[in-house]
């Protein structure tokens, strides 16, 4: 999939909340409990299915966090194949509609 | 340490109320012979203050969200309400009878993505469970939702609430549970009613029963280990904590009214006169009730078991103090282990006195 086409959503399962920085993630179908560092928080909270995730990085990890774009773009993509596979993130190369219980 | 278990310590240790348990109607249609609770309708939040109250709660960092009563189905917007609350991302606990879930509410609360369902058995004898809840076939309707919500694939935990009446029923409820493949826990507590009534303390199993449950592997993991005499006390563990009550954790009431706990019946203010966090934040009570350490116990910091007794802050409080033993505590370290506890000692007792008169919550006035 071409990486600029990558929208990514939350799934409507899981649950979510901030704790000093970090997102704690659960999701009620499995139990799978997550903490998510700063950026990946940063990446969880823009997951709203419509902006790209190229944008995301650039405009949520690159700028706040000053760190090196192709890495960053890189290390996100790793991080999204990671939550979708445990079903927290939607991954699709259309926009998304948000998921909602 | 798991991750939940750092997690929980990290809340714990920054003052985030990270889990709340809401009861939102203490309305019930079983009268289980044990319940504490006065079912009538005192003035329950409203659809809109729970609402309100959730968006605070979320705002506070609350994650964990326990639905409870009387029975959560006998409002008619409890749907509204779960779904407004997993909006806001919160994990959804929800304990019920489940007597009202059919085939279309368990697919309801599935789509919602509720975490777990918690649902009360008495005993695997249709007679027995429907002698405790008083409600005919409340047994067969429970077992019939148990089913529908594991076909949605729903996370089910049967709760045993262990009495006279029941006593003997355990091993058959958990064997239920595994026939039914869902989870088990039991739970040998019963508090007196609202009212300040405690004879339903008469129900409670004899402490001389409990050895039976602390033998039983399948309940207490590794049984020498439990029952192990307990350690000599580190300085760790005399700056030690009770448990999460007004840490982490606490109770709000259908009235609105917040207390540290559940089974900690000290009001610490109301979120219809208050803001949620306001209460967890400046309540001179919850202050007092964070301030306890072990070391501070009036009876409890001399006892062989401090470090590794179950003492609940809230059933002391019952007892008359905060910072003073729970019998019913005291008499789960002794049968546990054979080991006297400090409480028994300097009353000059060979085993714990069952029974102790307690007080009980009661709603705060609010003035209109």
């Amino acid at each position: 999939m071409p990486e600029h086409c990558i929208y990514i959503a939350r799934s409507s399962a899981i649950a979510a909340r901030a704790l000093a920085g970090e997102m704690m993630v659960m999701n009620s179908a499995d139990s799978t409990f997550f903490t998510l560092n700063e950026v990946a928080t940063a990446i969880f909270q823009a997951a709203d299915g419509h902006t790209p995730l190229r944008e995301i990085v650039r405009d949520h990890v690159c700028e706040q966090f000053q760190v090196d774009p192709e890495q960053a773009q890189a290390d996100a993509e790793q991080f999204v194949a990671e939550l979708s596979s445990h079903g927290i993130l939607l991954v699709s190369n259309q926009p998304l509609a948000a998921e909602t219980p | 340490m798991s991750l939940m278990t750092e997690v929980g310590q990290k809340a714990f240790n920054l003052g985030v109320p990270i889990a709340v348990h809401l009861d939102v109607t203490y309305r019930c249609n079983e009268r289980c012979v044990h319940c504490y609770l006065d079912h009538d309708d005192h003035g329950e939040l409203t659809t809109a203050e729970i609402k309100d109250a959730l968006d605070q709660m979320a705002e506070a960092g609350v994650f964990f969200l326990t639905f409870s009563g009387g029975e959560v189905f006998l409002r008619r917007d409890f749907f509204e309400i779960v779904e407004y609350a997993r909006r806001l991302m919160f994990n959804v606990k929800i304990k019920t009878n489940a007597v009202m879930i059919h085939e279309e509410e368990a697919r309801r609360i599935r789509e919602l993505g509720v975490d777990t369902v918690q649902i009360s058995v008495y005993s695997h004898r249709p007679e027995v469970h429907d002698a405790i809840t008083k409600l005919p076939h409340s047994f067969e309707r429970t077992i019939k939702a148990i089913r529908y919500l594991s076909e949605q694939g729903l996370r089910v935990t049967i709760a045993n609430v262990l009495m006279t009446a029941n006593s003997s029923d355990h091993l058959g409820v958990q064997k239920l549970a595994a026939e039914l493949g869902v989870h088990y826990t039991l739970d040998p507590t019963i508090t007196p009613m609202m009212d300040g009534d405690t004879s339903v303390l008469s129900l409670r199993i004899p402490g001389e029963e409990l050895p039976e449950v602390f033998s039983n592997p399948a309940l207490v993991g590794n049984q020498e280990e439990f029952c192990a005499p307990p350690k000599p006390p580190s300085e760790e563990d005399l700056e030690g904590y009770s448990c999460s009550a007004g840490h982490s954790f606490c109770y709000i009431s259908p009235y609105g009214d917040v207390f540290p706990c559940v089974q900690f019946p000290l009001p610490t203010g109301n979120i219809r006169q208050q803001k949620f966090l306001d209460i967890w934040n400046f309540s001179p009570q919850m202050k007092e009730v964070r301030s306890i350490q072990a070391k501070d116990l009036t009876v409890c910091s001399s006892c062989s078991h401090v470090s590794s007794c179950t003492r609940c802050p809230g059933l002391a409080y019952m007892e008359g103090s905060m910072r003073g033993p729970s019998t019913a505590d005291c008499e789960k370290s002794f049968y546990r282990t054979g080991v006297p506890t400090a409480n028994m000692l300097r009353q000059g007792l060979s085993k714990p006195r069952s029974t102790v008169p307690l007080i009980q919550i009661r709603p705060i006035a609010v003035s209109a």
